[in-house]
Formats: structure tokens, sequence, C-alpha cells
């Protein structure tokens, strides 16, 4: 906990002007132990495009929660109480976002959420100052099952860990996708070994299956499940198959679609650029949520051009006009501050010898959340 | 060696002193720090029941400490949406009151304590270790599983609960509540430790052979003394829920069982002041290491080891020296 | 549900009862002749599991990666013991579980420190992938059926050590009076040493096996920890034959439970509760069954009072 690093924008930007910056960031995300990779994937974003803007009055506190719900609380107390910051991000994980951001909007800050959307902060419980820059939880959920419905799948098997964001992603699988539901599995949290999950998809009537198991849970199913030698299609969201994860699951990935509102191939000049730039800064491809922590940045800067943070109607009214260059095109919110967007299909590829994305169609155009309607403000 | 109660003594003026230091210079987050600490504290106090007195090395406190959480959770979730606990066959409300809660949650985590108690005291040594961690790990899946209080979301309770005369969202007003709390425990340990039943308890630990032969049961002894450490420990977990003004499953983990655990053996098994020295060495260490590299676990995990291995009887033990004989 | 489907399920219960034996087996023998709590057994395996990962990245081979699992397992453990676990020995059991926690902080953190945060890859050699078909129509992957078969020769072996040979001798008489055999002249540091080596070793071996069909990443030997010691726990600890019967036991319950408790739920209650409903069951069943044989049989299946 507690990595202190104050980071100011800009490379020389070690001077010690702390007084000066007109704009502090709290940036609590996750650093160590297991799901580091996405925090900081999403901090390494966030910076390069502070660093890009070259601005020096805009400060990040970056914090590590540990993935723990009671150190992030206990973060957001210390940035909100000792710090004095003005604008919160960087949560990665639903849990974590549900315990900070309720009481942090409440007392005054603004949150830009640079990946967690769960349904709670988008439908009633939507609040003037949150904002979220990457999706809605269900989004992507959603872009599979018209996907699915698209290429005229009749019998789905759905299978998603035992838990809210879980149960949330079969939801919204539903809500879109046209067929049956033969088989709906929930398993167990962490499991790591799925033969008997593998065995009833294979005994099942199944034209496809949808999956959502992010992190190492997706890398062991994926390749249990080349191995098992059924053959349906996999459709899942894109949390499986990000940037950091395909290197380990290999060949058994390839050809899996998913999908995404963002990839490395979108084509805009933006996104191009943010690209090659952060290849050549951090020596990998940026992922999925590099990008998002990218966007969340931009947004940021371009609120603090046209407004003063200390003038919060001004501010949030800066936010909400969204007016950035986004690595993923057109980028609007909808009413309850969550993006309407394009959600593409990719499919796994390999490159040379990197194994990556590409998209190959659009699942959903400028698609917006199920919730929006019962956000009121 | 009279250096343990003036250590003692040091420790908990300071752990006073600190909190009104940072409320007249205006650092509220040290403020925060204190009360974490003097929470984590009490939930070692009531481990420290168990395991220092009683000699009973339970890897699942953390279901005492969640369900004290869970206990203020639900019932303030309740009050705050103004729907009911249960309607039928009595009408119960959620409430907002702190005083409230805690019997809740002292009466819940006692209740589950007694049963797993008298399941898992047939057993001895390991797998005693091992059976207190088995529940634990239920009571995780369940709380995770468990859709109708957020399952691994947890619960967010807006605004912290009320105390009768207090505005608890001082944090120096809250401060005040958790240190009192942790005193009056400390008290009670102590007098429980010197009362026939914590020499019997002790005894029993020592040899439970003797005990027998001297008539005392000693699986009645323990029953009773993990119980005790339930409801204190069930406590502490509520107020830790106040203090995040959020609960999730992650409080039933074996990992906090294992941090609780942790505080007590830093700080000085069966030592009366163990689990607070404890806890203020570990959210001092986890605060400063944090700031030294992403990797501090590496350095938490060095500094355990070395006291573990060079350091026995934990930190009091360093300071005040081996624990005197009781003849 | 068909009866082919029923017997591929119990196949794979047999399978994952295995897969835990594997990380058991070694656990239970330190803890057999040395009394030894060892938390740090899962990052044994996450070991193993980094070293072959790393060494089939370099040389594409999957005998050598195995190779490597054993030996930078058995590396790691004898430092380790060497270093700490030695002083631990005649600790009580509160002391051995701090001291080895401390040990998984430490080898986490430095494994993410030298590999970074992200997976690694491992995957199953060419000759052992795909299913293939058995009597009675059932489709089994291949991979799986060897893990079976690796599992059952380190047991077979387990038995032949300690019932046949000197160092087996050395160690039944270890467990029985320590004093006594260093008496009769054997040096026993050397001995425990061997022994944690050993168990060390076999936890690399299942880290590698088992890496290739999940994810080799930081944390990855904490859940199989708690499953390896419930698996000794219900077996008895110290006992071979326990722990065999226990990770049978477990994988059997476990896989069964995941499969019939939502299909049992679903009688009665509408799909999507009925089967979290029946997850959440089945995520507990093990701990029931481990509290259920504890209560029953205060020191396990096979164990010594």
């Amino acid at each position: 906990m507690n990595l202190k690093t104050l980071a100011m924008a800009g490379a020389l930007g070690m001077a010690a002007c702390a007084a000066q910056a007109e704009v502090k960031v709290g940036m609590i995300t996750t650093l160590s132990g297991g799901g580091a990779g996405l925090g900081i994937d999403v901090r390494d974003g966030f910076m390069l495009a502070l660093e890009q803007s070259g601005r020096t009055d805009i400060e990040v506190i970056i914090e590590d929660d540990q993935r723990k719900p009671d150190i992030a609380v206990q973060l957001a107390d210390k940035m909100i109480q000792s710090d004095k910051v003005d604008v919160m991000t960087g949560i990665i994980w639903s849990n974590l976002a549900m315990a900070v951001v309720p009481g942090a909007v409440a007392q005054g800050k603004f949150y830009l959420s640079p990946n967690a959307g769960p349904s709670a902060l988008a439908g009633k419980g939507c609040h003037p100052n949150y904002f979220n820059v990457a999706w809605q939880n269900d989004n992507l959920h959603e872009a599979a099952g018209a996907y699915a419905t698209d290429i005229n799948s009749t019998n789905t098997f759905v299978l998603a860990p035992n838990y809210p964001a879980g149960q949330d992603a079969v939801t919204g699988f539903k809500r879109t996708f046209r067929g049956n539901v033969v088989g709906e599995v929930y398993t167990q949290l962490g499991q790591t070994d799925y033969a008997a999950e593998i065995a009833r998809i294979r005994s099942s009537v199944a034209d496809t299956v949808f999956f959502f198991l992010p992190g190492g849970m997706g890398i062991s199913f994926l390749k249990q499940y080349a191995d098992s030698g059924v053959k349906k299609p996999l459709i899942g969201p894109a949390f499986s198959f990000d940037q950091g994860i395909l290197q380990a699951v290999g060949d058994a990935a390839l050809g899996v679609k998913n999908t995404s509102q963002w990839n490395k191939d979108i084509d805009n000049p933006t996104n191009a650029a943010f690209v090659a730039s952060f290849q050549e800064k951090y020596g990998r491809l940026p992922s999925l949520y590099a990008s998002q922590g990218f966007d969340t940045a931009n947004l940021l800067i371009s609120a603090v051009e046209s407004a003063d943070v200390n003038d919060p109607d001004a501010f949030r009214a800066a936010l909400e006009a969204a007016d950035f260059k986004s690595t993923r095109g057109d980028f609007a919110f909808g009413n309850n501050h969550h993006p309407i967007q394009n959600i593409y299909v990719r499919e796994v590829i390999k490159e040379g010898d990197v194994y990556t994305n590409k998209i190959v169609g659009t699942a959903l155009e400028n698609h917006a959340d199920a919730y929006a309607p019962e956000c009121r403000m | 060696m009279r250096r343990e109660p003036l250590l003692n003594a040091t420790v908990f003026l300071g752990l006073l002193a600190v909190p009104l230091w940072a409320w007249a210079v205006d650092e509220p987050f040290t403020i925060t720090l204190a009360t974490r600490v003097a929470i984590l504290a009490l939930a070692g106090v009531g481990l420290n029941l168990a395991l220092g007195l009683g000699g009973l090395v339970s890897l699942g406190h953390a279901v005492f400490f969640g369900i004290g959480g869970y206990a203020m959770g639900i019932l303030a979730s309740h009050a705050q949406s103004y729907s009911a606990l249960i309607e039928w066959p009595v009408l119960i409300e959620g409430t907002k009151s702190m005083p409230v809660i805690w019997l809740v949650a002292m009466g819940a985590s006692g209740l589950a304590a007694l049963a797993i108690g008298a399941l898992s005291l047939r057993t001895s040594g390991v797998y005693f270790i091992m059976i207190t961690l088995a529940f634990g790990q239920m009571f995780y899946y369940f709380a995770i599983g468990w859709p109708a209080y957020g399952g691994e979301d947890g619960l967010s309770i807006y605004v912290r609960n009320g105390f009768p005369g207090l505005n608890t969202l001082d944090p120096i007003q809250f401060f005040a509540i958790c240190y009192v709390i942790l005193g009056l425990a400390l008290w009670v340990f102590s007098r429980l430790a010197c009362s026939a039943f914590g020499l019997a308890l002790g005894a029993a630990r020592q040899n439970a052979e003797r005990v027998m032969a001297v008539g005392i049961a000693p699986y009645r002894l323990r029953l009773v003394a993990f119980t005790l450490s339930g409801v204190i420990t069930g406590l502490a977990g509520a107020l830790f829920a106040d203090l995040n003004r959020f609960v999730s499953p992650v409080m039933f983990s074996w990992q906090t069982s294992g941090e609780i655990m942790v505080f007590v053996i830093l700080g000085g098994v069966a030592r009366l002041f163990g689990p607070v020295i404890g806890a203020v060495v570990f959210i001092f260490l986890e605060h400063m290491l944090g700031g030294l590299s992403e990797y501090w676990h590496i350095y938490l995990g060095a500094v355990l080891l070395v006291v573990v291995l060079f350091a026995r009887g934990g930190i009091i033990g360093l300071v005040a020296g081996r624990e005197r004989r009781h003849d | 549900m068909s009866l082919i489907l029923f017997i591929e399920q119990i196949l794979n219960g047999v399978q994952f009862g295995v897969m835990l034996f594997l990380m058991a087996a070694g656990l239970t023998l330190i803890f057999g002749v040395m009394g030894l709590i060892n938390l740090a057994h899962g990052s044994l395996y996450m070991i193993g599991a980094f070293a072959a990962a790393s060494v089939a990245g370099l040389t594409g081979s999957f005998g050598l990666a195995l190779i490597a699992s054993l030996a930078a397992a058995a590396a790691a453990g004898a430092l380790i013991e060497l270093t700490v676990i030695r002083r631990l020995y005649d600790r009580d059991h509160l002391d051995q579980v701090l001291a080895t926690f401390a040990l998984i902080l430490i080898f986490s953190e430095g494994t993410r420190w030298a590999f970074g945060s992200f997976p690694l890859f491992l995957e199953i050699p060419p000759y052992l992938s795909g299913p293939v078909t058995l009597p009675g129509g059932i489709e089994y992957p291949l991979y799986r059926l060897a893990i079976i078969g690796v599992g059952l020769l380190v047991a077979a072996g387990l038995f032949a050590l300690i019932a046949r040979t000197r160092i087996g001798i050395q160690i039944r008489a270890g467990e029985s009076d320590r004093e006594m055999i260093a008496a009769l002249g054997i040096n026993i540091s050397a001995l425990y040493t061997t022994v944690f080596a050993l168990g060390a070793a076999l936890a690399g071996l299942a880290g590698a096996l088992i890496g290739a069909i999940q994810s080799v990443q930081v944390g990855m030997g904490e859940p199989v920890l708690i499953l390896a010691f419930v698996v000794i726990v219900i077996g008895g600890i110290g006992s071979i034959k326990g722990a065999l019967v226990g990770a049978l036991l477990v994988g059997l319950t476990d896989t069964l439970g995941r499969v019939l408790l939502p299909a049992v739920f679903s009688q009665f209650m509408a799909p999507q509760a009925a089967s979290s409903v029946g997850a959440s069951l089945a995520s507990m069943s093990i701990y029931i069954l481990m509290a259920g044989v504890l209560v029953m049989r205060p020191s396990g299946l096979f164990g010594k009072a």
C-alpha cells in the first residue's frame, strides 16, 4: 500500500513544483499481487497521455490497493482527507469501485472510471460526478450476445464464475441473444480445472459457447478446451483475450471471437499514435486497459483545459462534453455518464511471434447501456 | 522484569497521543490509521484469548470478523433502504444505531463460535488449525455466491452508523469509541487471564491430563474461551465495517485470518498487549514499506521471518524478556 | 444425464484427485517425517511451473522443462530448509505457520519481480495433446490420462521408497523416534534436507504438469495449497495412503458436486438461481466433507491419533 509516487506530468516534472499544481488526481489501482498487470497497464496508459500533453499543472498521486476493498477505502480516505485530491480514478475491479466510488462522489470528488462499470452505478445509483470512460460492465457481454445472434447460433452454452460480475455477464449476454440457452453453468471463483464443465459442453446440443472467465481462469479454460477436442466455437468478452494474457494462452486462443470496444487496429490517427508511442515507451503492445487509461487521462486533460476544477458545475459540463480525441474514434457520454460507443468483434491472430487481435466486424453500433433510462440526474 | 507494563503503558498512551496530535494539526488520515490499528488490535485481542490463553490455533477467526461486519452491513443496508429485515413472524427492521449493531454482531458471532467450536474442539493440533480453516472457507464461498447482500461486490453503507451523543463521522470521535472498546476488551482479557477460569484454561493448554485429573473438563473450558474469543473478534468486525463503511467477503478470507494471527504472534502470544503492539507494528510497516517499493511484500516477509526466527515471544518478548513463570 | 457422461465425470473427478495427490504427497511426507506445517509448499509448486515455462520457452522441450521443474523446486526446497526451515522443527505449529507464511510473501513477490506481472506460457507437448477415444466412446484428453499415470507412478514410487529402501527405513524410524535414530549415527539433518527437497521436487513436478493446462502465474500455488491441506487432513497427516484416498475423495466430491448439485436444485428452482445456488453449495462441499470427516474421526481417515 501507499506506493507513493508523486508523478508530475511532463518528463521533467520531477521538480518540486507540487504547490503549483492546479488539479490533483488520486489514482487507486492494483499494482501488486494477482491482477497487477491490469492496474499497471491503466497507470502506464494514463501517465503516457499526461506526458504527451506536456501539462505541468496536473499532479497524480498513485497508490496500490492490492486488490483489497478495505485497503482501497482506506486509500480513498487518505486521498480525500490528507492529499485533498480533486479527481479520483484508477480502480480496476467492480467490487473495489463499489466500495470507493459512492463515498468519494458523495464528498464532492469527481471519479473517472478507467475500467469497472458496475450496474449499480449506471442505473438508479448514477451520480453527476461519476464518469465511466471504459464501458458499463454488461456492454461487452451484450455485444457477444448480438454477435452470437448474427452468426445464427440457435443453441448456446454459457459459463461464468459464480459472483455478481459473472451473473451480470450472463444477464447481459441473454439480453441480446435471440437463440436458446441450453446450458448455464456457474463456476467457482478462481477455479482452475474445467474438465467437468467441458464434458457437459461436449454432450450438450449447443452450437456455440459463451464464456466470461477473467484472468487466470480464462487461460486455464482456453488451454483445457483446446486440448479437449471440442470444436464448438467460443465467444467471449475481451477480458480473456487482452494483450497481456494472450501470450500465455498461445495457439489455444487462435481464431476465437471476442468482443471489445477497442483494438490496436481501429483506424484513426490518435489510436495509431497511441499504439506506436506506448510500444516505444514501455516495450510492449498496449492492452485494452492501457487504452482506457490513456482515454481517461485525455478526457481529464480536455476538461482541465476548458474549465476550473474548483467550479464543479463548469468542470462537470466540460467532462460531459467529452471533447477529446479517443483511441476509439468517436466518443460520447450518455445521460448516465457512460459511453455510447461501437463494440467490435475481434479475432485472435498471430502476427509473427506475437498473439494479438484483429477486428472482423461490428457487433453493436453506438451502443448505450441498458440501465441509462433508470438514471435520473 | 518490570519492563513489560512500562512498554504496555507507553504503547497504549501512544496510541491515544498520535491521533490527538493528528487532530490538533488537522491530519485526519493519521486518525483513520490509528482507528484501524485499534480495531485490528481488538480483533487480535479476541484471537489472543483462544490462541494465547487457550492454545487454540484458529486459522478461521475471519469467520467471526466477517459475521460482525455483515451484521453491521445487513442491518444498516436495510435501514438505509427503509426495507424490513424480516416481515414474518415478527417485523424486524434494520438499524443505524451502533450499540444495537454491536449487540447483534456479538450475539451472531458468539453463536457461530459456539457451533464451530463445539465441532472443531473435538480435534487438536494441526487438525484443529485445518478444520477452522475449512469453516472459514465455507463462509467465504457462501458470502461470494450469496446474491442477496451483494455477493463478491459487498455492501456499501453511505453514512457511518450513529452512537447516541456523538458525531461518528468526525474521525476523532469514532476513534474515541474504538479506543474505549479496545481498553475495555483489554481489561476483560486481563481479568480473565488471572481468574480461576483463565488459570484452568492455561493449565489445560500445558497439560490437559492433569486438568482432567482434578475434575475439570478441558473441552468445556476451551469451548467457552473460543466463544468469548469469537464474540470479541465479531465486535471488531462490526467496527471495521463501520470504519470503511463497507463490507465484503474479503473479511471472511483465510488471508484475513492469517493477518489477525500475524498481529498476535508479531506482538507476542498470550501477552496482554501482544495484539496491540502487533497491529501497531504491522500497520506501520505496511505504511512505510509500501512507500519504498512495489515489491514491499518481500520486505514484510523478511521482517516476519526475522521476528519468528530470532525474537521468540514476539516484540514484547524481545523488549521485555521471556514471560515470568507463574508458579 | 447419460451414463457415458456420468462415467466421464467420474473419470474427471479421479483425474482431479490425482492432480491434488501430486501436490499433497510432498506436503504429507514433510509433515510426517519432520512434523512441519509448510504453507510455502504452494510456492514450490509455483517455482516448478515457472522453471518449466522458462525452460520450455528457451528449448522447446517438455521433457527438459519437467527436469528443470524438479531441479529448481528441489534446489529451492533445500535452500529454504538449510536457511529457515531447520530452525522451525522444534518450534510449535504457530511459529511454523507464520514463518512459512512469510516465505510465501517473499517467494510470490520475488517471482513477480523476476518474471513480471503477466502469466507465462507453457503448453502441452504435441505428442500428448488432443483427445483419445476410450472404450465406450468417451473422448478424453490424452494429457489428462498421462497425469493420472504419472500420479499413480509417483504413488507407487513413494510406497516403494518408504517400504523397501534404506532411506525409507530411516524415514519411518525418524517418524517414530527422532532422538533414537540420531543416536544410532544417522545424519539426521542430512536426512531432513533430503526429505524436504524430495517433497519440494514433487510439488515442483506437480506445478509443471498442471501448469501446462492451467495458468502459470504468481499466486497459482495458494488455492492448490489449501486444497492439498484439505486432502492430507482428510487422509490423516503423514500418511501417503491417506493422501491418495483423501485426494480421490476430494476430487470426486468437488467434481460430482459441481455437476450434480445444480441439477438437483433445478428440479424445484429457476435455472439461473439453481445453477448459482448449486455452484455455491458445490464450492463449499469439500470443506463440508472435511469438517464431517474430522468430526467423526478427529485424526483423519488414516492418521495416528
